[in-house]
């Protein structure tokens, strides 16, 4: 049943809630329809913001190739003459950035392991057993979501890095991340979807509840899975502030750190400071980017919507 | 909080069937006195527990212990010292408070990310609402549309500053657009531009993200209603107004609180686009601030009485839209 949701376009409610699902959608446009004009506007309107959205990417993708950084209005039109990757070169000379996104893949890695070992254990215990605590936790994964993340930075910043001494670390960077309390929020909306009945009858067959979640768990809420890693992504590999701080040691630094290092420091002192910024802008921007368009089916808005809702 | 609970508890009754898991694990000692007293004290799976074990430590030792552990630290002249060295912290009970409401840098800080609310907070819910009941009725091109709304919150902020960086420049490429009507000092430079400048572009960084929130809301619009609206002759305009506004207001609501949110946590944008709350404290944040006085200047229990005043106006502030949010009928 979670499966039928994923292979539906964009948008399009998913089957598993059938009384709100496609039927009504396909009559949409019954009700009211767009005059010409209407339409016109409405594609302008889309159009324009589509632009907005997309035109610093673009932009960065062709001052990154520009031998002379050239801010005129022709110099948003690549002109082959004037293109090179020499700031690619130019960038890696001055941070790793192979080992930046080294550093920033073993980030990012550890926070996905821990939140989808521990948060799908927690998904599970949050929807489908019932234990003394469970709607106190349920509500701390929500009221965590509405703590400002900076306020705690000082006292994390003092126990991490200064009481345990975890800073150039793996660990001190993982820790405050470990799990995402939206995935886990996720992975309970799906739990909840499934049949009970389906579980309690594998119980009676004698599964333990590990096995349970394994084998028939997790097949079911591979969707889910997919939406939270995309989630949970995105906040460690664009983190700048956390690793910021606990990171001196520039061989340890994520890319997003090592770049904003040289943005505020060393850029000054290069002949095409822009050129080499934006080269290391698009290594450290593609992953993300790659991974959203590859994946844009499962970040849509109902998977989304019913997570953040809670 | 409160306001987006009830729309969750209505939408998960709806949406599953048999609500078995509905009564709190509390509840079955009272119903069901039978039970042998393991199962009244841990409920029925006991191990349903353990299962969420890792997560409860992980939310206690992140969330909850260095929460307390601010506070503790804002009544103390809290220094560093080396691990294990046991070193002497004079109490100064409310004296980190007081120079919160006194330092200069602070307060302006404050004011910074008020200018930064009032005008990131409307641009954000109007934007959004608009962009995403104009997506809701797309056919063609709505996955490329929707990417390339939502491509901006995906990337790294740090990714994306330095391209602003090159087009907001002195003389990059919006001053060359605009010729004449550029600013001077530029964008990022100018003290009354700067924090603008910076509030737009987190609206930018943002927006796909509401957008999203807002197509979730659209979908529980119910389509009757805009029917009748149309039988009872309402425009297109006069429907937007009278049935999606209302009908996504629990929406509106977490979009306001969110993007306060994101307003208080302020750090990467001062810190980078406007080369460090630059020009002379325009845009720095109270989160900036912490960070200049708690790790770069040693004063971590000023930071840590920042922190707190700031959580604290949040809070306050969301108390007020969530009540604007849910008054308005």
């Amino acid at each position: 049943m979670a499966d039928t949701s994923v292979e539906q376009p964009a948008g399009a409610e998913p089957a598993r809630m059938p009384r709100r699902g496609r039927p009504r959608r396909s009559r949409r446009g019954t009700g009211i329809e767009l005059s010409r004009g209407q339409a016109i506007l409405r594609g302008v309107v889309l159009t324009i913001g589509a632009i907005v959205f997309l035109f610093p990417f673009y932009y960065m993708l062709v001052g990154s190739l520009q031998t002379e950084p050239d801010p005129s209005v022709a110099g948003a039109f690549p002109n082959p003459g004037n293109l090179t990757l020499e700031n690619y070169g130019a960038i890696n000379s001055r941070i790793n950035l192979l080992q930046g996104l080294v550093n920033s893949g073993i980030f990012t890695g550890g926070v996905l392991l821990c939140t989808v070992v521990f948060g799908l254990l927690a998904g599970y215990a949050l929807a489908m057993l019932q234990w003394r605590g469970r709607g106190a936790t349920f509500a701390l994964a929500l009221l965590v979501q509405v703590v400002p993340f900076q306020l705690l930075i000082i006292p994390l910043y003092v126990l991490i890095a200064r009481n345990y001494g975890l800073a150039d670390n793996y660990l001190g960077m993982i820790l405050p991340f470990a799990i995402n309390s939206t995935a886990v929020i996720i992975f309970r909306q799906y739990f909840l979807q499934l049949p009970k009945e389906l579980f309690d009858a594998a119980r009676v067959d004698g599964a333990g509840e590990l096995r349970l979640l394994w084998s028939l768990g997790l097949p079911l809420v591979r969707p889910a899975l997919v939406t939270a890693v995309l989630l949970t992504f995105i906040g460690p590999w664009n983190e700048f502030l956390w690793p910021f701080l606990i990171t001196k040691d520039s061989s340890m630094q994520p890319l997003a750190v090592s770049l904003a290092n040289y943005i505020s420091n060393v850029a000054s002192s290069t002949a095409n400071p822009f050129g080499a910024i934006l080269a290391g802008a698009v290594v450290l921007a593609a992953p993300v980017v790659v991974l959203f368009i590859v994946g844009q089916r499962y970040f849509t808005a109902t998977d989304l919507g019913s997570s953040v809702k809670g | 909080m409160s306001s987006t609970s009830p729309t969750a508890g209505a939408r998960l009754g709806a949406g599953r069937q048999g609500d078995a898991a509905g009564p709190e694990p509390g509840h079955h000692p009272r119903t069901q006195p039978k039970h042998p007293l393991r199962v009244r004290v841990f409920g029925r799976q006991p191990f349903g527990g353990l299962f969420a074990v890792p997560y409860l430590v992980f939310v206690i030792s992140v969330f909850a212990y260095p929460l307390v552990f601010a506070v503790y630290m804002s009544f103390f002249d809290y220094f560093f010292a080396a691990p294990g060295a046991q070193v002497d912290r004079p109490f100064v009970g409310f004296d980190n408070y007081v120079q919160v409401f006194t330092d200069p840098a602070v307060l302006q800080s404050f004011a910074n990310v008020g200018v930064f609310l009032i005008i990131n907070v409307p641009l954000t819910v109007v934007l959004s609402i608009v962009l995403a009941t104009a997506l809701n009725k797309v056919v063609h091109a709505r996955v490329f549309l929707r990417v390339s709304y939502y491509v901006p919150y995906v990337t790294a902020s740090v990714a994306v500053i330095a391209v602003w960086l090159f087009l907001f420049n002195s003389d990059g490429l919006v001053n060359n657009v605009l010729g004449p009507l550029a600013p001077s000092p530029s964008w990022l430079i100018n003290p009354v531009l700067a924090m603008p400048t910076v509030a737009i572009y987190v609206t930018w960084k943002q927006l796909g993200f509401f957008i999203l929130l807002y197509l979730a809301a659209l979908q529980n619009v119910p389509n009757e209603l805009y029917e009748s609206a149309a039988t009872d002759g309402a425009g297109r305009v006069r429907s937007f107004f009278s049935v999606t506004v209302p009908g996504v207001r629990p929406a509106t609501v977490l979009v306001l609180l969110l993007s306060t949110i994101v307003g208080a946590n302020l750090f990467t944008e001062p810190y980078l686009l406007t080369g460090g709350g630059g020009p002379n404290g325009a845009s720095s944040s109270p989160v900036f601030v912490m960070y200049q006085q708690g790790i770069e200047q040693g004063h971590p229990g000023f930071a840590a009485a920042i922190g707190i005043v700031l959580v604290i106006v949040v809070l306050i502030i969301a108390f007020l839209e969530n009540r604007f949010g849910e008054g308005r009928d």
